[in-house]
């Protein structure tokens, strides 16, 4: 069997292992071996690709395989990797695996979150592997539904409002989708829905035109592109800590990843007509997103506007439309999926504590949980980009790569952009200031305690993975760039 | 020259060693950790600066060499980040001044900084601001220098804001971040206008690329200067430097008076050979910023109380001289207007020695009498004669006044500028008289003029030989390093270049010190000071302006406070809140209403289904036949 569908089985199996368990302890070891299992796989994965392509393998997609499985249409379960989707797996595997750990204590309905964590990240693993528009879609639905019931049963604050809404506004955005990717498989006239064998057929000028737009902004929803991330503040602030996670950490990503393989790739004239449009919004997203994280006083809030800032940059960098700056776009979903990760477990674990996300109720906690103050501020640090922590990597691969892009234009776009790197040191420097220097005010917080040692090790996995990426930063680079490759060569073709 | 990864690798092993393990030692391990590994880098650096300047000379040049150089970050065939080490006689001459400065702070705070909570952390940072810094100069490519600078901006961070518990420190931390980061911007984007045009990183782009991309460069360098000119505090970003003295004074005089601040000078110094090149006017704006700058904070230095903040204020005005005298070069030889180059280095590094010298004797004299305020202090020179001596030595080093090292390199400054412009070197020589009026007036404040009455609570003491130690190693630097032949290691075309004085710039800028001296002997000498008052009375409006640095702050604070975060952000999040998210629920809510206005049509009566089918129909008929 091929092995990427191990990416699949494993989880179904930890479902239907976690259906049969029969107390909390069986439930947390099933998480546990099988998130340890996949964060293996992964890891296993990547180093076998590095060495395939070091042997000289130069086909696009390694690991291919092809089943059919509804004939009228040739859709197909289609599997396949490249450096990109590999480095996605790898990103999901270690937030899968972390927010297990940051899920320790969860109550009540242990066994029902888990199942339903575990149904989300199976969705999330099988898009990433998909080769075939149609069970890419279907597993990106996969995804998107159990997040509902996530936020709206196990959240805090509005949550049956968040949940609404969070859902509502992603289903919008692939009702766009589904028409978009119909538009393609019809447009092409190719008879498939394989993403390599479309990609060979030029879809016809006037077809993309009408759905690129389509597609990117159905994915580019679930990205966070403004005007359409308003979902991104609720729902963050009223998920559970590991659904945060999950969700800023990967799912977000989805939406970068999609607009790269489906709508940049298949339809390169669709991006170059669509493409300064798109842009102006994205750069919207990203200083937007900055200024408005300055003034939040919820920590979650903070965080959702400095995703949407984030994540913006992404679809910004993939917008320019340089192998470089796409380089810096999948890096970016990389560094931000590790560092919001672990911002949300930071913040998680001292709302757990004080009960409160209030930045004008919080102060002085360095002294109170030195251990969660520290992360904080290594987190802090890595989200305004400080060289030896990823942001800083991702970042100027972004801004080095778009400033490749000779036109004046995209090249305002970019300084109008790097502004945020100012912004982001103020709201990060704002929140940190406030919240765990000065005195402690408040009485009560005086007896909380520090981390556990499931919150020490989810901390320290994620820490250790922000700085590995930030420290050495040319491995994954390197299996990036190679696969980019083809999307710009379609795109400059 | 291998062994030079050491002098990095040092540090930032005992950073992580420090920052992993330190609460589990004690304050003394901790301590001697930190404080060994510094003087093995000192001791490398010196055997470096020794190999390095000792060796044989080709074409009359100094060979440089990169011993380390790996790729680190790839971007293009071309453009990448490589890391590494690069040795040539400006980065060697830092790597001595660093390593000599950082090793003094760290025997320093062995005293200062006894039975402090957090004194691991502080060794710890102290080391990882060394590594940084020590990154930065011997940076082989232009964005490893930005790597490592944003590195010591988050050091500097770290150790302002070391009392986290103090408002103040906090908001010093902050301010200093975030203003030397909205300067980086401007760095950034001229590493990237640069990186693009050139297609490399490296400080020595060949010919062809030059002659193709030299038109850019003007714009390129001057936005790097930019960020130069927020960590070297020139005007209007010097703003973040006299906060920054919220930090333990030791970290003061490591960072914030001898080597983070001189950064800018190092990178202007770096891209001299461009700035020479291509964007000779660029650099006389430098050279403007510089007279301004050097202007602004001696006068403002004149009027403040604390003694932390006048010599902040005279470390912003030193680093002016600085960057004029590198702004004033026309010429890469030292003969022909080329001579700023060497004379901007030598002051950078005597600068460091007596700089350092006064932040910790004022180290000495907090430690002592528990306040940063002048009113706090006088008649201290009966309690602590070695601070006394020694803090004198470095004020008269400061002033110019001959045999000290101040001399030598502040007069080949105003020869330089004087060959320049007479203009700009009479305006130095005015301000060179300034800096003795106003470090007078603090070595009077401090150690003459009326006994304070308070010291009768508490005696004020000599410091502990930790502290003194450094302090009479530094002096004894201080006393001869105006002999050092510094020509013969720096200057602008890297060949020999011996000093000589110009002696009527040299006398005229003696008869300017000692003049200003006399001033500040007559005023401030005595116990009690009629002139200074009256003139403050006279001038109290004048004299409020300076004391406030020119409301320079409260305009910082209006924008930020007002602009930023009330006419910038306020209404965003409000127009998120309320106009987009209100648009998604009124989508939410339309789609609802529909739903129920459609709703009482599906109402199970039998009749009115009948009737909207008769009445479809009959519509339907109505229409085909008028077809």
């Amino acid at each position: 069997m091929n092995i990427l569908s191990f990416f699949v089985i494993i989880p179904l199996l930890m479902l239907l292992f976690l259906w049969l368990s029969r107390n909390i302890n069986q439930v947390k070891a099933v998480m546990v071996t099988g998130s340890s299992l996949l964060l293996g796989l992964s890891v296993w994965l990547t180093i076998t690709y590095i060495g395939i392509r070091n042997g000289g393998a130069t086909e696009e997609m390694l690991f291919t395989d092809s089943i059919s499985w509804y004939k009228p249409l040739n859709i197909c379960y289609s599997v396949g990797v490249d450096g990109i989707s590999v480095v996605m797996l790898l990103l999901s595997s270690i937030i899968v695996f972390t927010g297990t750990f940051a899920s320790w204590r969860l109550q009540p309905l242990t066994k029902e979150y888990f199942l339903w964590f575990t149904l989300l990240s199976t969705g999330v693993y099988g898009f990433f592997i998909s080769t075939d528009l149609f069970t890419m879609f279907m597993f990106y639905e996969v995804a998107l539904i159990p997040m509902y019931l996530l936020i709206g049963v196990w959240g805090s604050g509005r949550k049956e409002y968040s949940a609404m809404k969070l859902t509502l506004m992603l289903m919008g955005g692939s009702a766009f989708l589904l028409i978009g990717i119909l538009g393609i498989y019809y447009g092409s006239g190719a008879e498939t829905m394989n993403i390599l064998e479309i990609v060979n057929i030029k879809i016809p000028t006037e077809y993309q035109r009408l759905f690129f737009p389509l597609i990117f902004l159905g994915f580019g929803v679930l990205g966070a592109l403004f005007p359409f991330h308003t979902w991104s503040p609720d729902g963050h602030a009223s998920a559970p800590t590991a659904v945060s996670m999950l969700h800023a950490g990967v799912l977000m990503k989805l939406g970068g990843y999609g607009c790269f393989r489906i709508a940049m790739y298949l339809m390169p004239t669709g991006a170059a007509i669509w493409g300064d449009f798109f842009l102006v919004l994205t750069t919207i997203s990203v200083v937007y997103g900055a200024f408005s994280a300055v003034v939040q006083t919820d920590l979650k809030y903070i965080n959702a506007y400095s995703s949407v800032s984030h994540c913006g940059l992404v679809l910004f960098a993939l917008l320019m439309m340089t192998k470089v700056s796409t380089t810096g776009a999948i890096l970016q979903m990389l560094s931000h999926g590790l560092m919001t990760a672990l911002f949300f477990a930071l913040i998680g674990m001292i709302y757990g504590r004080t009960h409160t996300r209030d930045i004008r109720q919080l102060s002085g906690l360095m002294k109170i949980m030195p251990f969660l103050a520290v992360g904080y501020v290594i987190a802090g640090l890595a989200n305004l980009g400080l060289p030896g922590l990823s942001g800083f990597v991702a970042e100027m691969t972004v801004f080095v790569g778009s400033f490749q892009n000779p036109d004046n234009f995209h090249r305002i776009c970019t300084v109008i952009a790097t502004m945020s790197i100012v912004i982001t040191a103020v709201y990060i420097l704002r929140v940190v200031g406030k919240i765990l220097y000065g005195t402690c005010t408040n009485p009560e917080h005086l007896k909380l305690t520090d981390a556990t040692w499931d919150e020490r090790f989810t901390v320290i996995c994620l820490i250790i993975a922000v700085a590995g990426l930030g420290l050495a930063p040319f491995w994954v680079s390197n299996v990036i760039s190679h696969s980019v490759e083809p999307v710009i060569n379609a795109i400059i073709r | 020259m291998d062994y030079t990864i050491f002098i990095l690798a040092l540090p930032l092993m005992s950073f992580l060693l420090l920052a992993l393990a330190g609460m589990k030692m004690s304050h003394k391990m901790a301590g001697t950790i930190g404080t060994l590994s510094l003087g093995t880098v000192t001791a490398l650096s010196y055997i470096t600066a020794f190999k390095f300047f000792g060796a044989e000379r080709i074409d009359g040049v100094l060979p440089t060499s990169t011993p380390w150089n790996f790729l680190w970050l790839p971007f293009t065939e071309s453009l990448h980040i490589d890391m590494g080490i690069f040795l040539d006689p400006i980065s060697v001459m830092m790597l001595v001044v660093i390593s000599t400065v950082s090793l003094m702070v760290h025997i320093y705070s062995f005293g200062y900084m006894k039975g402090e909570k957090g004194f691991q952390r502080y060794y710890a940072f102290l080391s990882l601001f060394t590594f940084s810094m020590l990154g930065l100069v011997v940076a082989t490519n232009i964005f490893q220098m930005y790597v490592f600078w944003e590195l010591v901006g988050v050091s500097s961070y770290l150790l302002i804001g070391f009392y986290y518990t103090k408002p103040e420190a906090i908001a010093a931390s902050k301010k200093a971040f975030i203003v030397t980061r909205f300067a980086d911007l401007g760095f950034l984007i001229g590493i990237l206008i640069y990186g693009y045009y050139m297609q490399t990183f490296t400080f020595t782009p060949s010919e062809e690329q030059l002659m193709k991309a030299g038109m850019v460069l003007p714009w390129a360098l001057g936005l790097m200067f930019i960020g130069g000119a927020g960590k070297s505090a020139m005007f209007p970003l010097h703003i973040w430097l006299p906060d920054a003295m919220e930090g333990p004074t030791p970290v003061s005089a490591l960072i914030h008076a001898a080597t983070m601040v001189v950064a800018g000078v190092y990178l202007v110094a770096r891209m001299f050979p461009l700035f020479i090149g291509f964007a000779p006017n660029t650099l006389h704006i430098v050279a403007y910023v510089g007279v301004f700058t050097a202007f602004y904070a001696a006068s403002v230095a004149c009027a403040q109380s604390d003694i932390k903040r006048v010599l902040a204020f005279s470390t912003i005005s030193q680093i002016g001289f600085m960057m004029v005298a590198l702004g004033v070069c026309t010429a890469t030889n030292p003969h022909e207007g080329g001579l700023g180059y060497m004379a901007s280095m030598f002051h950078l590094f005597t600068h460091a020695m007596f700089k350092a010298l006064l932040f910790l004797g004022a180290g000495c004299v907090i430690h002592a009498v528990h306040s940063n305020e002048m009113s706090a202090m006088g008649g201290l020179r009966k309690y602590m004669p070695i601070t006394h001596i020694t803090f004198l030595i470095a004020c008269l080093a400061i002033s110019g006044i001959p045999p000290f090292s101040g001399f030598f390199s502040k007069d080949e400054i105003l020869t330089a500028c004087f060959s320049f412009s007479p203009v700009i070197g009479w305006m130095m020589t005015i301000i060179a008289g300034m800096t003795s009026f106003y470090m007078f007036r603090v070595y009077y404040g401090i150690f003459w003029g009326k006994t304070n009455e308070n010291y009768e609570h508490h005696i004020p003491h000599e410091s502990p030989i930790a502290m003194t130690l450094p302090l009479m190693i530094l002096a004894g630097i201080t006393v001869v390093a105006g002999f050092i032949p510094f020509g013969h290691f720096v200057s602008s075309n890297s060949e020999i270049y011996d000093i000589h004085l110009d002696t009527q710039v040299a006398v005229t800028s003696i008869i300017v010190a000692v003049l200003s001296i006399c001033l500040a002997t007559w005023m401030y000498a005595r116990p009690t000071q009629p002139v200074a008052d009256m003139l403050q009375k006279k001038f109290s409006c004048l004299h409020r302006a300076a004391y406030k640095r020119f409301y320079m702050d409260e305009l910082w604070l209006f924008v930020t406070k007002k602009v930023i975060f009330r006419c910038i952000s306020t209404p965003l999040a409000w127009f998120d809140r309320h106009v987009i998210d209100q648009f998604m629920n009124f989508m939410a809510w339309a789609t609802n209403a529909a739903g129920e206005t459609a709703q009482p049509i599906q109402s199970g009566k039998i009749q009115s289904y009948t009737m909207w089918f008769l009445g479809g129909i009959i519509t339907l008929t109505v229409i085909l036949l008028l077809h």
